[in-house]
This record gives structure tokens, C-alpha cells and sequence, in this order.
């Protein structure tokens, strides 16, 4: 039985479409990370599943329940906000014990919950501080620990690290997944950084335009993006796309800028001359003095052990590539090849990928 | 060759330094007697009437009577007091004793006070945190009535307490006082400034709207409610048209009110250090309520909650 299950959600703030029919069914104890540009409807979804909003069509479960028509209360989630929303004027102790208090939970069970939860966090020794008196990591544990007594069926994190410094995302991050775990609670995650995606999601939603472009797991979409947004979207520095038509039966692709390649996993289905469009990672960019495609380079920005090389192709197409080590930018051209074994081939009307046919 | 970081050898003040420190050293000097100067003036303009007052109030009627004005306390301090206090004195013009008088004052500002409060804290919380069919009606409904004053409204103010049967009673001195327009909009702006996530993890937490409102907004609340308690005891004190024109009970009379009536019109001849002594009295209350809720508002603003 699936522990979140969304069917069509649809969401409209007035006239505006904000979520266009998503469904999702999330498996027990499954981490799911919800990633998508600013604006893609990730926080309206979260906040539908939490019962903040409520959606125009569709129907939320939560472990087998239907809670569509039901107050956030009575739905046992948990929600992280971006901001903690801890309330000021309690100490901590007051804040992790407020929801428990509500529900009548009697106090030496209230105690004991946010003893264990408040050792579990390493916040044992702030019970008695108020939120003020904290560091934005610490807030950010409590507000935890606020997730935690409950003992909710489904967690939700909004955003939860994006007011945290950089160093401090990277341990954080790789705590909630290690409670999280820990824990067994189902999760969801909002985010817009595709690395907290990747590191954090058992599976990924990546949302685009109140769609969800694809569901799968991080390498999952790595590996074999759904269409040309996802692909995009996760890989930094992002794919290159160059265009294209089919030619050979399928077999291969001209490119606009030249060369012809053949597919390595097989023909594609569809007429000769539609037009396609290619994706090719910059990591999986090849120099070859000879036979490779000339790159005029404009900028090159070395990483230490790598090097991202951005220039423009015969054609005019920009491109980016990353090397291993140095490479030497005197010149200001390079010759790469594009390996067949690495295309991602979609179709350029749909956007949509074409995987090699039966 | 690698830039010269050697830091050069100290030098004496140069001479035309020298005499630009000493000119600015005058003139930080004489901007701090000017300062001064205008800061002591402005408490001789403000203290100085009242301390005429505190020391009328300590001398006999005669000295008074006479037309000096004395700058120094005289002797019958006590007597005064006592007899403002407890009878009103014994001039023409009898008036109630100020400890009663007093009483009514202190009744009517903290009834108005705590019920304006209260209505504006409720109807802030309506309007900013509720949804419902005529919600921005409602609030430029109330915002016009910043438009009419008691004294603009007086006469149908004054028709329907009578109708209301409730000349006379504190109910009847209050009521149309309470309902307020200020408060309530500044109680909304605090309302505004409170980010929607505490509404949102007091649901998820299953606080209900009246448990949100006294667990959360009201503790938040706490510093905004001091000081308008503060502006409005005194405005509740104050207040002379209204309990003028409705009370024609000795018994409910208040202290603003009550210290008019002492004094005669003319060259009626009128007790002044007693009505002196009455108004020290009456200045007495708001001082303390200033004084006590200082405190709490300053602890409210050092501990700021954010
Ligand atoms: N209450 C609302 N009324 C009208 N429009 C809204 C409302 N809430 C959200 N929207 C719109 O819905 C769209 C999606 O908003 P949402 O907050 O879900 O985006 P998001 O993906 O969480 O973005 P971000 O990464 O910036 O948080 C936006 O275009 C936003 O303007
Ligand atoms: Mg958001």
C-alpha cells in the first residue's frame, strides 16, 4: 500500500492554472524530492498535501486514508517550513511540546517525546532557550524536532536548508537523510537545488510549469531524461543541446553543425528528416585533435582537477564541455568529439526523448 | 622590487593640524552648552507650571488669595491634601472629595482601556486573519469611524444611552467610548507584519482560531498592548465632554471633570490651594501607569521578539 498517493491534483488561484493534474504514489519510508524552477507549483503541491490549500480537483491519500476534505491537524504530517515559523515568544521545549499539548498528550509522555527527539537532534542542552537565542542550524534542528514528536506518518519539508550558509547545507542536509532513514518516515522535500535533489530523493519529481516533467530516481533522470527540460535542468554545468535531423533510417543524426553520427543504442523510430534535438553532457565531451568538431573558445574556467570550456561551433551553436585537468586555452580552438555512446536524443516539436526502438 | 610596506617613522602634529583640533575641541564645547541651553528651557517651559501647581498646593488659602504667586512650599501641605482628598474642600463652588473622584476616574480609563482593547484586538483579528463576505466593508466601516469623534456624535450618542436606560451607570460613561477605530487599525498593521507560516504550523499543530489567538497572537502581541494601554488610560482619564454630559450623579462624578466644577467663573472666590491639591491628585494616576508600564514595554522592546 502506497503511503502517499496524489491522483490528479489540480490547482487554480483563480484563473490561473498553477498544477496541471499530478499523480504520485510514494512508497513507505521513501524520501521523495520535488525539484523545479521557482514558480513550478512545488510549494502549492506540498502545501495541498499538508491541507494548507485546498486543490480544484483531485484527491489526496495518506496511507491508505483519504484526507482530501480534512484540516492539516487530523492528516498526521509533519511540515518543515523555509523559515522554521518557530514560534518566538515559547522556548524550545514549549515549541517541540505545543503540538503534543493540543492534542492532550499527557506531560510525562510529552517530556519523554521531546527528551528523545531533542537528544536525537543534539539540542538537549537549548530546551530552555527561546528561538532568538539560537543559530539558524539550531533552528533549523529544532524545528526538526518539532516534525519529530509528533510522530507523524508523512514528513514535509519545504525549502527547510535554503537560509542556511553553504557549509552548513552540506551537513544538514546529509542529516535529515541520515534521521530520515533512521526514522522511516515518509518524506517529501521541496527544493530548487538540483544538488539537495539529487543527494537528498529516493526518487525525484522534477516539476516543470505545474507538470511533473518526470518521476524516477536521481540517476534514473541523470541518466535518461524524460524530455529537453529535465535534461536541462539536473547536470551542472547543464547539457548541451544541439540540433539536428534523423537521416539513414533512423540510424543517425546530422548535425546543424556538421559531422553525422550513428546511434550506439540502435535506430530510432520516425521518418528521415525529422528534426531532432541532441543532448550531449559537457563531462561527456572528448578531445580528439584529429577528427573532433573545432570549438571556438570564449571563456575557460579551470577547477583545479577539471576544466568547463564554453565556445561556439562551426554552426554558431554554443557549447560547453568539461575536461579532466588542464587544458591548455592558447589558440582559443579546441577539437572535441561528441561519443555516441553518450546522446540523449529528442524530438524537437515535442521536446520529448526518443529511445532507440524495440 | 616588492612594494615598500615598512610603516613611516610617527611625525608630530603638524602645526596647522594642531589648531584645526583645538578649534574643533571649541566648537564640540559650545555645541554642548547650546544643547544644553535649549534642553533646560524646554523643561523650565514644561516643569515650571506644574511645580507652581505642586507648591500652591502647600500653602493657605490667603497666600494664594492675595494674588502671589509663591515659587517655595509653604507649611499647609498636609491640611490641603486631606481636605481635596476627603471632602473637596469647602469653597463656594463644593465639589466631590477627590478620593472618590479619583476612584471613578481610575474605574472609567481602565474600563475603557481594557474594552477598547479588547474590541480591537478581536475585530484586528477578524479582519486580518479570516476570510468572510464583507470582511473589507467591515474594516472601511470601522476606518471611517476615525471620522466621527465622540464630540461629533455626541447628541445621537447621547439619545441612545438614554433610550438605553443607561444614564447615569459606569456602563452608560464607557460604552460609547470603547469602540475603536485606532486601536483596532493599529492592532491590524501588527496583525499584517505576522508571517503566514505561524498561522500555518499553528493548524498543522491542530490550534483552533480562538486557541491561535491566545496562545500565539496574544503573547505576541503583549508589547503593542502595553503601549496602547498606556495612550489609552490616559485618553479614558481625560475625558471631559462625555462624563459632563452624562453623569449628573455626585456619586460617579470623575476627577477631570470634578476639578472644572471647583473652579468658579469671574472673581468668584475659589479655593485654590484645595484645587491645586486636586490636581496633583488627578495627575498622580497617569504618572503611575506611565511609570509601571514603562517597565514592561521597555522589557517588551529589549526582548524583541522576532
Ligand atoms: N495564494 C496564491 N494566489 C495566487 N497565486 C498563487 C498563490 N500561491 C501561489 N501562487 C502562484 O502559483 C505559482 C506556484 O507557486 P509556488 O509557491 O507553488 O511556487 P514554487 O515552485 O514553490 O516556487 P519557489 O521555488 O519560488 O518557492 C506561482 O506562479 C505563484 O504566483
Ligand atoms: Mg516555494
Amino acid at each position: 500500500m502506497a503511503s502517499l498517493e496524489l491522483t490528479g491534483i489540480q490547482k487554480a488561484f483563480g484563473a490561473t492554472q498553477v498544477l496541471h493534474g499530478i499523480d504520485l504514489a510514494v512508497a513507505e519510508g521513501e524520501m521523495i524530492v520535488i525539484v523545479g524552477a521557482s514558480g513550478c507549483g512545488k510549494s502549492t503541491l506540498l502545501r495541498i498535501v499538508a491541507g494548507l490549500e485546498t486543490p480544484s480537483q483531485g484527491s489526496v491519500r495518506i496511507a491508505g486514508r483519504e484526507v482530501t476534505g480534512l484540516e492539516p491537524a487530523d492528516r498526521d504530517i509533519a511540515m518543515v517550513f523555509q523559515n522554521y515559523a518557530l514560534y518566538p515568544h515559547m522556548s524550545v521545549f514549549q515549541n517541540m511540546a505545543y503540538g503534543l499539548k493540543i492534542r492532550g498528550t499527557p506531560k510525562a509522555e510529552i517530556t519523554r517525546r521531546v527528551g528523545e527527539a531533542a537528544e536525537l537532534l543534539g539540542i538537549a542542552a537549548l530546551l530552555e532557550r527561546r528561538p532568538r537565542q539560537l543559530s539558524g542550524g539550531q533552528r533549523q534542528r529544532v524545528a526538526m524536532g518539532r516534525a519529530i514528536v509528533r510522530q507523524p506518518k508523512l514528513f514535509l519539508f519545504d525549502e527547510p536548508l535554503s537560509n542556511l550558509d553553504a557549509k552548513l547545507r552540506v551537513q544538514m542536509r546529509a542529516e535529515i537523510r541520515r534521521l530520515q532513514r533512521r526514522l522511516g518516515v515518509t518524506s517529501l522535500f521541496v527544493t530548487h537545488d538540483q544538488t539537495e535533489a539529487m543527494t537528498l530523493g529516493d526518487r525525484l519529481v522534477v516539476m516543470h510549469a505545474g507538470h511533473a516533467a518526470q518521476v524516477a530516481t536521481p540517476m534514473e533522470i541523470w541518466a535518461r531524461p524524460a524530455d529537453t527540460y529535465v535534461a536541462g535542468f539536473i547536470g551542472s554545468p547543464a547539457m548541451n543541446f544541439l540540433e539536428g535531423v534523423l537521416v539513414e533510417g533512423g540510424r543517425a543524426v546530422l548535425l546543424r553543425a556538421g559531422p553525422v553520427l550513428h546511434f550506439a543504442d540502435g535506430p530510432r523510430a520516425g521518418p528521415d528528416g525529422q528534426r531532432l534535438i541532441i543532448g550531449i553532457r559537457p563531462e561527456h565531451m572528448r578531445r580528439d585533435p584529429e577528427a573532433g568538431l573545432g570549438l571556438a573558445l570564449d571563456l575557460v574556467e579551470p577547477l583545479g582537477s577539471e576544466t568547463v570550456l564554453h565556445g561556439r561551433l562551426p554552426g554558431g551553436e554554443a557549447l560547453t564541455a568539461k575536461l579532466h585537468g588542464a587544458v591548455p586555452a592558447a589558440g582559443g580552438a579546441l577539437r572535441l568529439a561528441i561519443p555516441a555512446a553518450e546522446l540523449h536524443v529528442f524530438d524537437a516539436a515535442s521536446g520529448r526523448r526518443l529511445d532507440a526502438g524495440p | 622590487m616588492p612594494p615598500d610596506t615598512t610603516l613611516a617613522a610617527p611625525v608630530a602634529l603638524l602645526p596647522q593640524d594642531a589648531t584645526l583640533a583645538v578649534r574643533t575641541a571649541r566648537r564640540q564645547r559650545r555645541e554642548r552648552w547650546l544643547t544644553h541651553f535649549w534642553l533646560l528651557l524646554g523643561v523650565l517651559v514644561f516643569a515650571l507650571p506644574i511645580w507652581i501647581t505642586l507648591v500652591g498646593s502647600t500653602h493657605d488659602a490667603s497666600t494664594i488669595g492675595r494674588g502671589d504667586v509663591p515659587l517655595l512650599p509653604g507649611t499647609h501641605g498636609l491640611e490641603n491634601y486631606a481636605a481635596a482628598f476627603a471632602t473637596g474642600g469647602s469653597g463656594r463652588f463644593r465639589a466631590s472629595p477627590a478620593g472618590l473622584m479619583l476612584w471613578n476616574s481610575a474605574l472609567m480609563a481602565m474600563l475603557i482601556a481594557t474594552g477598547k482593547i479588547a474590541i480591537s484586538l478581536l475585530s484586528a483579528y477578524a479582519v486580518v486573519f479570516f476570510s468572510f463576505p464583507g470582511r473589507m466593508l467591515a474594516f472601511w466601516t470601522i476606518f471611517l469611524t476615525l471620522m466621527l469623534p465622540v464630540e461629533v456624535r455626541i447628541i445621537p450618542t447621547y439619545q441612545v444611552i438614554v433610550d438605553l436606560d443607561l444614564f447615569n451607570p459606569m456602563a452608560g460613561l464607557t460604552i460609547p467610548l470603547i469602540a475603536s477605530a485606532t486601536a483596532t487599525l493599529l492592532f491590524r498593521q501588527f496583525f499584517l507584519t505576522i508571517p503566514d507560516e505561524y498561522v500555518e504550523a499553528a493548524k498543522i499543530d491542530g490550534a483552533g482560531p480562538l486557541r491561535f489567538f491566545r496562545d500565539i497572537l496574544l503573547p505576541l502581541s503583549v508589547t503593542n498592548i502595553a503601549a496602547l494601554f498606556v495612550i489609552l488610560f490616559i485618553y479614558g482619564w481625560n475625558q471631559y465632554l462625555w462624563p459632563l454630559l452624562v453623569v449628573n450623579d455626585r456619586s460617579l462624578e470623575t476627577i477631570v471633570v470634578g476639578l472644572a466644577k471647583m473652579i468658579g467663573s469671574g472673581d468668584a472666590q475659589n479655593e485654590w490651594n484645595v484645587i491645586m491639591a486636586t490636581a496633583v491628585l488627578a495627575l498622580l494616576p497617569p504618572v503611575l501607569v506611565v511609570v509601571l508600564m514603562q517597565r514592561w514595554f521597555v522589557k517588551g522592546l529589549t526582548e524583541t521578539e522576532k
